[in-house]
């Protein structure tokens, strides 16, 4: 295998309109897949767009260097992008590629192991490093440990991990002018027989998203109540932030669900994490132990989270952030 | 309607583990092994189904070691009705499993008929998150993954004829309508599980356990993956403890320059 140039497909996640930071940072893993083949200037990376209306986004793509190809399935069936109608268009195309990507957001892990099992093949999910075209690192348990797996497969499906993969840079985008990258359009579309899309709820935000913000402040069940977590709010605020919570601020119901930090919700590495009130349970320091900077505000002194703190403040976190919120 | 739960044996996840020195595994001598909480979020599910009349029957199923009998028959004893356990020396890769769970669907006629296949969104030990929308692939059924909410929709005759799945997705929430059967894998807000009490326990012992094999179900186990190396990862060591907000500010500023 590692003497043919690599085929590598990217399956882009959007919102009909704009292409999401995590596919931007899978289609930097896919180049990074390429660099570490034998053959890594032959490689070339297509991204797959399935979407309603999605003009915006392919042309965000075809601006990307290093983007090869875009094949583009353009019909109301994939409006809301249901695994269904996706899974059976991308293994098909997918024969003809040695790789598969996407991002391990909830879009990719709900549809790429589908798409796998058309293909017969395993899946090796939520990647954080690339060794070779078919050995990566991947974390188990929590994170408490990484395993390094060999994919035995001809085609290797993979989901990555966005946090440990960098952004496209600006100097990586190509000017209209010089796009060079072939657009395919895909008229089959395959119809699910059995999912109809009934709703959506999206939280609206003003804040930068979870995934993508620079500085990430997260309260825990030390806030007490809904009203306390604005505590958290005007911190973020100051510091152009975004809002994360643990599994017990969620549940007590002070935040939405899509804001939890941790092993079974978003896994985000920003320059700066603030947890406040949050013991530190393996569960959510699976979420954010990579963060550059971490700093732990907390009551009790031998809480877990201060072991993986660079700066840690012991005391009641009503008197801590109201000084912190005036002083930053 | 059938309710088929698909559970899981794995590491306590309040236990620290701990990775071999030879980098072949984690310790899993004498820890302390569990279902898996997604897992048990689903047998809760299957078992409120059952107890609101939507489901008639709820079949447990684990693929594994012996010691797998040891959750199924916790399963019992939270309400499942009987267990099939599928005997395996080493635990099968996500692809296995799935076919393993649609030869099951098959010899309990459950491919065709309203039915529920659930199971956990992922293992809280491999971290996968992947056997559902496998299976739900191979038995080209629909697939409701990281499910908060269920109801179950009945046609104009009175047939249970699909399911409203809420999902978490990221952002928000999405609503599904999926013809049954269905598969459908839980997210951890689904429900609150209940504890097993004792004379549920005892009862649990007395309720069929079928034993199976994979040849026995007709499926060939193919190794996609191979486990190179565990190794622990690169430990965070611990910071400072500042005395007071204007250090820690001055810190961040200064020090580690992130504000």
């Amino acid at each position: 295998m590692d003497d043919q140039p690599l085929r590598v497909l990217v399956v882009a996640q959007h919102d009909n309109s704009q292409v999401s930071m995590e596919t931007l940072r899978t289609i930097k893993a896919a180049r990074l897949l390429i660099m570490s083949s034998e053959q890594h200037d032959k490689g070339a990376v297509s991204v797959f767009v399935a979407g309603h209306s999605c003009e915006t986004v392919v042309d965000s793509i075809t601006a990307i260097s290093g983007v090869d190809k875009v094949i583009v399935a353009d019909s109301s069936d994939h409006q809301y992008r249901l695994a269904e109608n996706m899974a059976e268009l991308i293994a098909e195309i997918g024969q003809d590629y040695s790789h598969l990507l996407a991002p391990a957001t909830t879009f990719g892990k709900d549809l790429m192991p589908r798409v796998a099992a058309l293909l017969e093949v395993g899946q090796l999910s939520d990647v954080v490093e690339i060794q070779t075209p078919d050995i990566v690192i991947r974390p188990i348990y929590a994170g408490n440990a990484l395993a390094k797996v060999k994919s035995l497969d001809s085609i290797k499906v993979i989901t990555i991990r966005s946090s440990a993969f960098d952004a496209i840079e600006s100097e990586e985008l190509v000017s209209s002018e010089d796009k060079k990258v072939k657009i395919e359009r895909w008229d089959k579309s395959i119809k699910a027989q059995s999912t109809e899309f009934v709703s959506q709820l999206k939280v609206e935000s003003e804040r930068p998203e979870l995934p993508e913000a620079r500085v990430v402040i997260s309260g825990g069940r030390g806030l007490g109540s809904q009203e306390n977590f604005d505590l958290i709010e005007q911190l973020a605020d100051k510091l152009g932030g975004a809002i994360g919570a643990s599994r017990a601020a969620v549940d007590a119901g002070f935040v939405s669900n899509d804001l939890q930090v941790g092993q079974t919700g978003k896994i985000v590495a920003p320059e700066l994490y603030i947890a406040v009130g949050i013991s530190g349970a393996i569960q959510h320091l699976a979420g954010m132990k990579e963060s550059k900077v971490i700093v732990a505000i907390n009551s009790d002194p031998d809480a877990p989270i201060f072991q993986v703190a660079d700066y840690g403040i012991v005391g009641d976190l009503f008197e801590i952030m109201p000084e912190l919120i005036r002083s930053v | 309607m059938k309710v088929l739960v698909a559970i899981k044996r794995v590491i306590d996840p309040y236990v620290k583990i701990r990775v071999k020195s030879d980098g072949s595994s984690v310790e899993n001598n004498n820890v302390k092994m569990t279902m898996n909480p997604f897992c048990e979020i689903a047998v809760e599910e299957a078992v409120r189904l059952k107890e609101t009349g939507y489901a008639d029957e709820v079949i447990v199923v684990s693929a594994g070691e012996h010691g797998c009998q040891e959750q199924l028959r916790t399963a019992l004893a939270l309400g499942a009705d009987r267990a099939i356990h599928i005997d395996f020396i080493t635990p099968p890769e996500p692809l296995t499993v799935a076919k393993l769970l649609k030869a099951v669907m098959q010899q309990e006629s459950m491919l065709d008929e309203a039915g529920l296949v659930l199971l956990g969104k992922q293992s809280i030990d491999t971290d996968n998150n992947q056997v559902a929308q496998m299976l739900a692939a191979l038995t080209q059924r629909p697939q409701g993954t990281f499910a908060s909410q269920l109801k179950i929709i009945a046609d104009e005759n009175g047939n249970k004829s699909s399911v409203e799945v809420t999902r978490e997705i990221d952002g928000g929430l999405e609503t599904l309508k999926l013809a049954l059967p269905a598969i459908i894998s839980t997210d951890l807000r689904l429900n609150e599980p209940r504890y097993a009490s004792l004379p549920n326990i005892m009862k649990a012992k007395r309720k069929p356990l079928e034993v199976l094999t994979a040849s026995a179900l007709g499926v060939e186990e193919v190794k996609h993956q191979e486990i190179l190396e565990v190794m622990p990862p690169v430990e965070r060591k611990a910071g400072v403890i500042v005395q007071n907000v204007t250090e820690l500010v001055d810190k961040l500023k200064s020090e580690a320059k992130v504000i």
